[in-house]
């Protein structure tokens, strides 16, 4: 039927009438050469098994859906969490189209950044010329109080030296000699996108920093929150440091960035750490990073050039909360506040309210190593056990901490840690030795269609659920809401289990 | 094209225009100032410059030479493994982003919703990655044994450590018996999406014909040719295009044996070359293979456009003037049983719409394709741009456009945003990077590449599509909560 007027259908229903079931059928067997439905329908099957899982396992060279980015869209992300902060990225151009657009993709947000566009030429002469053009443009026009630069992999392969060239970019008059213009070489052959993260974080506070060291500290603690996409969290780190009167820098704060009201302004700098409290950083008493696998040269330069203490307390699920506060309280001799301790009380209260229908449940997890810890920690805290961990970009050390963490618990013992492996082989571990949900990002709902495992959408990107980035993850009250996501979607699959009028209806319960 | 009523606009335009440019540095200033223009009435071009670098620094919202090839031409292609030859970050931030629909089943013989990647490591730059590329190939035989072929898209390293994709691919394709497609479409290529759609078209040339002349002297050709046989190509399937499009030509009596590359197949790149005509929707990205189809086989080939009413009409009649009477007829009574649809369906939304305007920044068709479309539901466009456009895309655009249109070339950031300010349009119709920025300043939006994650747009249905899509965003409640109250004048005025 052709469309009606007045009930117009787009691609969801468009292509289940019988007009175009008919047209993908005659395509399908006159034009396309497809194989019999026979062969489609066995090797599908063959897919699933045992014998395919050893193949896939067995893979040396080939990656297929990958749980990992590369370099600069961290450092792009890092970068964007400082006030007035312009990205430039010395390279080709189509990286920056793309790292801003799975970004606005995730936030639904703008993304503002600019390449320095090397062609061809630059390839053979070096991107030189391109970086004094490009900054001089980028400076005048988009008038940033800071430009952070990164590399693509185009300028890495040629050996632009980015120290140098903005040396260079200087002295020929693109942007005032005093004007901040940190940098980081962030090859997307080396680490993944959390690599890009640290090594801008550590080119932004030693390039800030610089000469600000006094003898005295000023009593700040600082707060690094590593590659979270989550705009509730930063808030809700303020909120909790506030309540116990804690003074602190969140160094690289894009929350407000990634999630700035609408009132019919355009801003393009919304938001982000003061660049004067950034270079007083240096000066604190502390560093608290919240994630571990995305700040270790951070970690070290704070330790070793400002000589400050650091620590990594990542505050998730009742634990990682308790034992983050009581780090505060012992950095600045602050009690923890009666409120916090009530809001503890209400995470527990829900955990007891919703743990029968997680205790023993069996799940998988993939993600970035610091997530993985995290939502694990939690989810062993209401009994559910691990089965499957993947962590695509994760090294010996996380496998480590890991470990331990899965040692100390009853609900651990089933887990295996599998590093440096994608999605394609996360789909062989979930057909053979299936799980009663999943953890994953967006991508991972070719699984949940592939496998039928319910999914529970953690982590960056998520492009097809609205705003889950814009809720918090950490303290207590992130807590909860990482608990309403796990619960709800187990509550929804027992649902569409039980929904056949007459057949299993039996158990689609009022109450649960 | 009616003549705009104040004569003193085009100046008016060139005035913003020179406006504009005054925020640039000197240099970049002389640069950019080519690539503005406002369109003047009987002039043959849009008197802009296109196809040039752009300026570093700007905020371009141009792609690469790998995402016009992998991304756009070769990435539908739905039967094939397309590897991303190089570092892991250009497949993993575009994959499953344009929204090329097909039919399959993922994983087993299709791979359209999958990203395949040689993930290179830093031994890889050093040492080279050909070894690692001939592994990848076997190692995809034997987990896919269903692909019907395999491209190698390249990504920026690969041509600057000097890999020689080209051997390993022949090898290779000997191997497993199968088309290996090396293609040289790293970032770094030419000066925008529009050199890979280029090097992609020549690939499918150079990998392809000769398949197309074995089978034909072999009489392996798995379609008996027709007198009514056409190739569908330049249509990516986004949202289902091509298959609202193919459905207006299969009920016109005509057999389309390929589409290229939306839902296609090895098979229809092959069987592409049997056609009586090839029809191109995107005349941009893949007008490089109708020359080559032109000069290899004689092969005729014409610009159709499927966007709104009026023009898919004309279109039809163009179309079926390529063909006998039978055919002629049959688009008369096609065009017969839409048009009270449509025409019902522009009584419904047009009163909603009329009078408003749009300016348009998009990809290789879409900135005068659409423009009838929007003209159809009395949606007036004021300003439009190519990202990647090159002159002959200015010539064409000529006819779609009324006079005292702004033009923009490689549009920058800063530029649209200016001109959007000056102008107020109803609406902005690009891309995901502009869609916030626009939404922001409280305007509505579409994205025109993605059509919004709604679609199809092309064709009758997708006409019906378009039309409540544009109601949905220039007449959502939305828009009118942006201000408080207590902002408001007469607020502002009871306060004080």
């Amino acid at each position: 039927m052709p469309q009606n007027p007045d009930k117009i259908v787009d691609h969801v229903d468009l292509f289940k009438q019988p007009e175009y079931t008919e047209l993908f059928k005659n395509k399908h067997e006159q034009f396309e050469g497809a194989h019999s439905a026979e062969e489609v329908e066995r090797v599908s099957e063959w897919t699933k098994g045992w014998d395919y899982r050893e193949k896939n396992f067995a893979r040396e060279a080939l990656t297929v859906n990958p749980a990992k980015g590369c370099q600069p869209v961290g450092a792009m992300f890092a970068a964007l969490g400082f006030e007035g902060t312009l990205p430039f990225v010395q390279g080709s151009q189509g990286c920056v189209a793309y790292f801003r657009t799975h970004l606005s993709r995730h936030y639904k947000e703008p993304c503002s950044a600019v390449s320095s566009s090397m062609t061809e030429d630059a390839a053979v002469f070096g991107g030189l010329n391109n970086m004094i053009e490009g900054m001089s443009v980028a400076y005048t026009l988009y008038k940033p109080k800071m430009i952070a630069v990164c590399t693509t992999c185009m300028a890495e392969v040629i050996g632009d030296d980015l120290g140098a060239f903005i040396t260079n970019a200087k002295n020929a008059g693109s942007i005032p000699q005093d004007f901040p213009v940190p940098f980081a070489h962030t090859p997307s052959f080396v680490g993944s996108h959390i690599t890009g993260y640290d090594n801008m974080m550590k080119g932004i506070l030693s390039n800030l920093s610089e000469g600000k060291k006094k003898d005295k500290t000023n009593g700040k603690i600082n707060f690094i929150p590593g590659f979270d996409t989550y705009v509730g969290n930063n808030r809700e780190l303020k909120r909790m440091l506030g309540l116990m009167d804690i003074d602190y820098t969140i160094l690289s704060d894009t929350s407000d960035y990634f999630d700035s009201p609408n009132n019919g302004e355009y801003e393009m700098y919304p938001g982000g750490t003061k660049l004067e409290d950034a270079a007083e950083a240096c000066n604190a008493e502390a560093t608290v990073a919240l994630q571990a696998y995305t700040t270790p040269k951070t970690r070290e330069y704070i330790k070793t050039k400002w000589n400050q203490e650091t620590k990594v307390s990542r505050p998730f699920g009742v634990k990682g909360t308790d034992e983050f506060l009581m780090t505060l309280s012992e950095l600045t001799g602050k009690p923890i506040p009666q409120e916090l301790e009530i809001e503890r009380g209400r995470l527990v209260d829900a955990m007891t309210d919703s743990y029968a229908w997680i205790h023993g449940k069996k799940f998988a997890i993939y993600g970035e190593p610091d997530l993985i810890i995290s939502v694990v920690s939690f989810l062993l805290e209401l009994g559910a056990e691990p089965v499957h961990i993947l962590c695509h970009n994760g090294d010996e050390v996380f496998k480590k901490e890991l470990q331990a963490i899965l040692d100390e618990s009853p609900f651990g013992k089933q887990a295996t840690i599998w590093l440096g492996k994608d999605l394609w082989h996360f789909r062989s571990l979930l057909f053979t030795e299936p799980v009663d949900f999943f953890v994953g990002n967006s991508y991972g709902k070719y699984l949940w269609r592939d496998t039928k495992i319910p999914m529970v959408r953690i982590g960056y990107p998520i492009f097809d659920r609205h705003h889950l980035h814009r809720y918090s993850t950490i303290g207590y009250q992130g807590g909860i809401n990482l608990l309403n996501w796990v619960v709800n979607t187990i509550l929804d699959e027992m649902d569409r289990n039980t929904n056949i009028i007459g057949v299993t209806d039996i158990s689609f319960d009022l109450i649960r | 094209m009616t003549p705009p009523e104040n004569k003193n606009l085009i100046e008016e335009h060139k005035e913003l225009i020179k406006d504009v440019l005054q925020a640039y540095p000197e240099k970049s200033r002389k640069k950019r100032e080519k690539h503005l223009n406002v369109h003047e009435e009987g002039k043959s071009d849009c008197g802009v410059k296109s196809n040039i670098k752009s300026v570093p620094g700007v905020m371009t919202a141009r792609g690469c030479a790998y995402a016009g090839s992998k991304g756009v031409v070769w990435g539908p292609i739905k039967d094939m493994v397309h590897i991303s030859h190089g570092p892991v970050g250009c497949g993993y931030w575009s994959w499953s982003g344009r929204r090329n629909y097909y039919v399959g089943k993922t994983g087993v013989d299709s791979f359209g919703t999958m990203h395949f990647t040689s993930d290179f490591q830093e031994r890889d730059i050093v040492f080279g990655g050909d070894k690692k590329l001939a592994k990848i190939i076997q190692e995809i035989e034997e987990l896919f044994p269903l692909n019907r072929g395999i491209s190698v898209q390249s990504e920026c390293p690969i041509g600057l450590i000097g890999d020689d994709i080209e051997a390993v691919a022949k090898k290779a394709a000997k191997e497993i018996n199968k088309p290996v497609v090396p293609v040289r479409c790293e970032g770094f290529r030419g000066v925008s999406q529009s050199l890979g759609h280029h090097i992609a078209n020549d690939a499918i040339r150079d990998h392809m014909f000769p398949r197309f002349d074995k089978a034909k002297k072999e009489n392996t050709l798995t379609i008996e040719p027709g007198p009514y046989d056409v190739a569908l190509i330049g249509d990516y399937n986004i949202g289902g295009d091509a298959w609202a499009s193919r459905m207006l030509l299969e009920e016109m009596g005509l057999r389309v044996v390929a589409q290229w590359s939306g839902d296609g197949t090895v098979n229809e790149l092959v069987n592409g070359l049997a056609a009586k005509l090839v029809l191109i929707h995107c005349y941009r990205s893949m007008n490089y293979i109708c020359r080559a189809l032109e000069e290899a086989y004689g092969m005729p080939w014409m610009e159709f456009n499927f966007f709104g009413p009026t023009k898919i009409a004309a279109s039809l009649r163009e179309i079926a003037a390529k063909f006998d009477s039978k055919i002629q007829e049959n688009a008369e009574k096609v065009i017969a049983k839409y048009t009270p649809i449509m025409n019902a369906v522009v009584e419904k939304y047009r009163p909603r719409l009329e009078g408003n305007t749009v300016m348009l920044y998009v990809g290789g068709l879409r900135p005068r394709h659409v423009v009838p479309a929007f003209e159809d539901l009395g949606i007036k466009v004021i300003g439009t741009g190519y990202e990647f456009a090159h002159n002959d895309d200015y010539k064409r655009t000529t006819h779609y456009i009324d006079n005292a249109t702004i033009i923009y070339d490689d549009v920058t950031a800063y530029e649209f945003e200016e001109f959007v300010k000056a102008k107020k349009p109803s609406l902005v119709a690009s891309g995901i990077k502009e869609k916030y920025v626009f939404q922001k300043m409280g305007l509505p939006f579409r994205q025109m590449h993605s059509w919004d994650y709604s679609g199809p747009y092309h064709g009758y249905d997708g006409f019906a599509i378009f039309a409540r899509d544009m109601d949905i965003a220039l007449n959502s409640p939305t828009w009118g909560l942006i201000d408080a109250p207590w902002n408001k004048k007469e607020a502002k005025a009871k306060v004080a």
